[in-house]
């Protein structure tokens, strides 16, 4: 539902950045997005589809590295990997856990082309 | 070539969120955000925390709907001070929308705000708003699995209100079942039964309220 207006904020991002690089051509752009968030990559793939044409970033491929929810046991110090539905400790069972990944939501990179002759970036 | 972004993609919520939650420390108010499906009591629980604390403390309302004011009509009758937001569509309130009803209330006379998100289990949870604490809402009509379905809001929430407890005849609502799942996600969070009709189990919620706000003060 809300993954539209993610979706706008990671353009407005790539878009600004690229025209700061003096780039010609936005190819990909590359996002982390944890499980444990409220996102649905399908949904993100949609929108971005959708809110892309007659932008700069128009045919540039979106590409979501997906990150699974890890946490450590505040008892035991155990870190381990779970799913979005269970968060117990598993070595110890301890329900006191702190996340310590898969809530990421970040923009890592953007490819671009930038011709020879643009300044280079600051 | 490659521009190495490494950026939060919900920055400008975040940095808004951080702002809100300065102006809040400034004025020494305490902000709950209260999540909760449409329909789950959240504003007759807000009422009814109003009515168990005002002696104590000063408090205002924020009430998020998609659409109309019927929610900060009632708070207002009560004579608690009431911003409507209207998202406009949105299924969730943002940042920035807090700072601007902010604007609308008298801050620094105030001890706590109270939120009431939009009715929605799942996008509200992404956006920070600068609250001192977020709790989550579950009426018993709502049935047990709602952990299984909407893990991530039962994992954030500091404490789990289960609302209706009055009405716990007429469904079949496992209780052991929802806490044990809950469980599963969230070790730190109490669990408060109550019925925000009835006022069964208010009080015990309103303390730890209570408390929440006085912890802040300290610090």
């Amino acid at each position: 539902m809300h993954e539209m207006g993610v979706t706008q904020e990671v353009l407005n991002a790539v878009v600004e950045a690229s025209a700061k690089a003096g780039a010609t051509r936005i190819n990909a752009v590359r996002l982390t997005v944890g499980e444990l968030t409220a996102l649905v990559p399908d949904s993100l793939m949609f929108a971005w589809e959708c809110l892309t044409p007659g932008t700069p970033a128009e045919g540039a491929v979106l590409e979501i590295n997906a990150t699974p929810g890890r946490s450590m046991c505040l008892a035991c110090g155990t870190e381990f990997d779970h799913d979005q539905f269970d968060r117990r400790c598993t070595a110890c069972g301890g329900p006191q856990t702190e996340v310590i990944g898969g809530n990421e939501l970040r923009v890592d990179n953007v490819d671009v082309d930038v011709p020879d002759e643009a300044p280079d970036e600051e | 070539m490659e521009i190495d972004l490494s950026r939060p993609i919900l920055a400008r919520n975040e940095a808004l969120a951080e702002g809100n939650r300065a102006r809040l420390a400034d004025a020494g108010v305490f902000a709950l955000d209260v999540l909760a499906s449409p329909g789950a009591g959240k504003t007759t629980t807000i009422l009814a925390t109003i009515a168990a604390l005002r002696e104590r403390y000063r408090i205002a309302v924020i009430e998020g709907d998609i659409a109309s004011k019927v929610d900060a009509e009632k708070v207002k009758a009560h004579g608690i001070p009431a911003v409507q937001i209207n998202t406009g569509g949105a299924c969730h309130l943002e940042a920035d929308m807090i700072s601007r009803a902010f604007d609308a209330l008298p801050l620094p006379d105030l001890d706590l705000v109270i939120i009431e998100n939009v009715g929605n289990l799942v996008c509200p949870t992404e956006f920070d708003l600068g609250q001192g604490a977020r709790i989550v809402i579950l009426s018993v009509p709502e049935g047990d699995d709602k952990p299984l379905k909407y893990p991530g809001i039962f994992a954030m929430a500091e404490a789990v209100l289960l609302n209706k407890v009055d009405a716990a005849a007429f469904f079949d609502f496992d209780e052991e079942a929802f806490a044990d799942s809950v469980r599963r996600l969230n070790g730190t969070a109490p669990i408060f039964r109550m019925s925000a009709k009835t006022g069964e189990g208010v009080a015990e919620w309103a303390e730890w309220l209570a408390a929440r706000i006085e912890a802040s003060k300290a610090v």
